[in-house]
């Protein structure tokens, strides 16, 4: 048998790629350029540590199974965790996103971490909505209801129906989240390739040639 | 094609990597303490102001609340005149219901995958599955016996006279010709009582069920459910869409959807819904895709919140000094 030369075969090839994309070093940082000091800053890490709280809550609703919060105490406690985790993951995001937006902080090679954390702000939209229609209770029944309209006008409730219990909760605790979770993972080794957007200089002719670059250097490279 | 140099002179020239000073920075403590108290807040919430869970409306607790109500709206399921009978795709083929973007229906395009017929579905489907009612079983065998015209008119008649008898109160409909339809009515009105609809009306017809399709469109047909949600705040002139029953923060991330609801033309608009979605759709587009956006993408520089953000980094530079950092250190 021939022994593969080092870096010749798939398995070397990711490997190589991956250390030289995300070295270790840059992957997990302990140092920050100077400019890293606001507390805007927190509001990503609050974002993401919001996430695990929500899906570790509603995991535990989950294991017990969608009906068992109306009936139990605990149960409606851990319901009460889901909900005021997710709101709190909702707030911690819009106020991520606003400081994102005014650091422009797509300049430097830094659009795909934009896009990214874009859609998982909008797919959050939808993962919390189909929690609302997952409550099995008023709530759900009216908001299901009154939704359909709008998914139904343009033709995607014909295929996700927000009428059907099943349909919706498999949308909110498997689908759903795996593409956050995906997008999110995306959107963090961004941040750790690109590092954290600096400050404008202060040139005033400084004005779009960072995002025209971009687009001219091929942003999603 | 492009060259491999030339591409990565302009990457560098837009990258710019940063080659001044660097600061002790602490992922892991900081995502550690980040979990903590994001935990330990979450916790408190939940203990001080728990969760809403208001019980859900169910057929038989709407014909035993309403059952004026829920006659009226099985009149309409029975003379194709509510609100599902006359929706249009995903549920019926009724011409002209679907709503378009300008010329263009998506939702007649997607079309019926989910067919209902709400005579048979919801009206003379349960009562074929109620034993030992001689009456009921004469009703049903005039009805289906009869043209469907001569249902059409009695099914029409027996609506109106409803609608116009006080408080829809089917014992106070005056006299008329409408042949089985009072029988079916109330027998219907009887199965709904005793919790039999609700199950009748579930897809399918198999033991495990978990489509709610068919019992939803039936009860959000009337009016019951509506005047429920308006009490708790939920109508689409309450700003609903962004509420939630009781004093909860509910979907706020939903305002600028449930705005557009508020105004015209999309208030009045019977192609309102469609004419949302399409507009939310180019603003979610636009927020994906600010950075090409020219205009939008430069509203960062001309109104410096920047400068708020960073005024520890800018403070130590001032402005008379060109932005120009020390060597890089070690990292």
């Amino acid at each position: 048998m021939t022994t593969p030369s080092v870096g010749s075969n798939w398995t070397a090839k990711l490997r190589n790629r991956a250390l030289g994309t995300f070295p270790p070093d840059q992957l997990l940082p302990d140092k920050q350029p100077i400019y890293v000091a606001s507390w805007i800053y927190v509001f990503g890490v609050l974002t993401i540590t919001a996430f695990l709280v929500v899906l570790v809550s509603g995991g535990l609703l989950a294991v017990e199974g969608p009906q068992w919060w109306h009936g139990s105490s605990a149960g409606h406690f851990v319901n009460s965790l889901h909900l005021w985790s997710v709101e709190l993951f909702m707030a911690f995001m819009v106020i991520h996103l606003w400081g994102k937006f005014w650091m422009a902080a797509w300049r430097g090679r830094r659009v795909l971490t934009w896009i990214t954390g874009a859609i998982c702000f909008l797919t959050s939209i939808g993962t919390a909505f189909t929690g609302y229609l997952v409550q099995s209770n008023f709530d759900s029944q009216f908001i299901s209801t009154q939704a359909k309209d709008g998914l139904n006008s343009v033709g995607i409730g014909a295929y996700f129906n927000v009428l059907n219990f099943g349909q919706m909760l498999l949308w909110h605790i498997v689908l759903l989240p795996l593409v956050i979770g995906l997008f999110t993972v995306v959107h963090v080794l961004q941040v750790r390739r690109r590092g954290v957007v600096p400050p404008f200089e202060r040139d005033p002719r400084d004005t779009d040639t960072d995002a025209d670059a971009d687009v001219d250097a091929g942003v999603l490279g | 094609m492009r060259s491999g140099r030339r591409r990565h002179s302009r990457e560098n020239a837009a990258t710019s990597d940063w080659a001044g000073r660097y600061r002790e920075y602490d992922l892991v403590k900081e995502f550690t303490i980040a979990l903590v108290v994001v935990s330990l807040l979450t916790g408190v919430l939940a203990l001080v102001f728990s969760s809403p869970d208001i019980k859900q409306v169910t057929i038989s607790t709407w014909s035993h609340a309403d059952p004026n109500d829920f006659t009226a709206t099985a009149a309409t399921e029975l003379d194709g005149t509510s609100g599902t009978a006359t929706y249009g795709a995903p549920y019926t083929h009724t011409p002209g219901a679907a709503q378009a973007i300008g010329s263009v229906s998506l939702q007649h395009i997607a079309g019926v995958t989910h067919p209902i017929d709400t005579v048979t579905d919801f009206v003379v489907g349960p009562l074929d599955q109620v034993p030992g009612d001689p009456a009921l079983t004469t009703a049903l065998t005039t009805w289906k016996a009869a043209p469907a015209a001569q249902q059409q008119t009695w099914a029409t008649a027996y609506d109106n006279a409803l609608q116009n008898a006080p408080s829809n109160d089917p014992a106070k409909v005056a006299t008329g010709s409408y042949g089985p339809v009072p029988v079916m009515l109330g027998s219907l009105l009887t199965l709904a009582r005793t919790g039999g609809l609700d199950g009748d009306l579930l897809l399918h017809g198999g033991f495990f069920q978990t489509d709610y399709t068919q019992p939803l469109l039936f009860i959000a047909d009337g009016a019951y459910l509506a005047n429920q949600a308006d009490a708790e705040h939920l109508g689409g002139e309450q700003w609903g869409m962004m509420n939630e029953t009781g004093s909860y923060p509910g979907q706020a991330w939903l305002w600028l959807y449930t705005f557009w609801y508020q105004v015209k033309p999309f208030s009045t608009s019977g192609n309102g819904d469609a004419l949302v979605w399409v507009v939310m759709a180019i603003l979610s587009l636009g927020l994906v895709l600010v950075p090409f956006i020219p205009g939008l993408r430069s509203i960062p520089r001309v109104i410096p919140v920047h400068r708020l953000i960073w005024r520890t980094y800018y403070r130590g530079f001032p402005a008379a000094q060109p932005d120009i950092h020390p060597a890089r250190p070690e990292r």
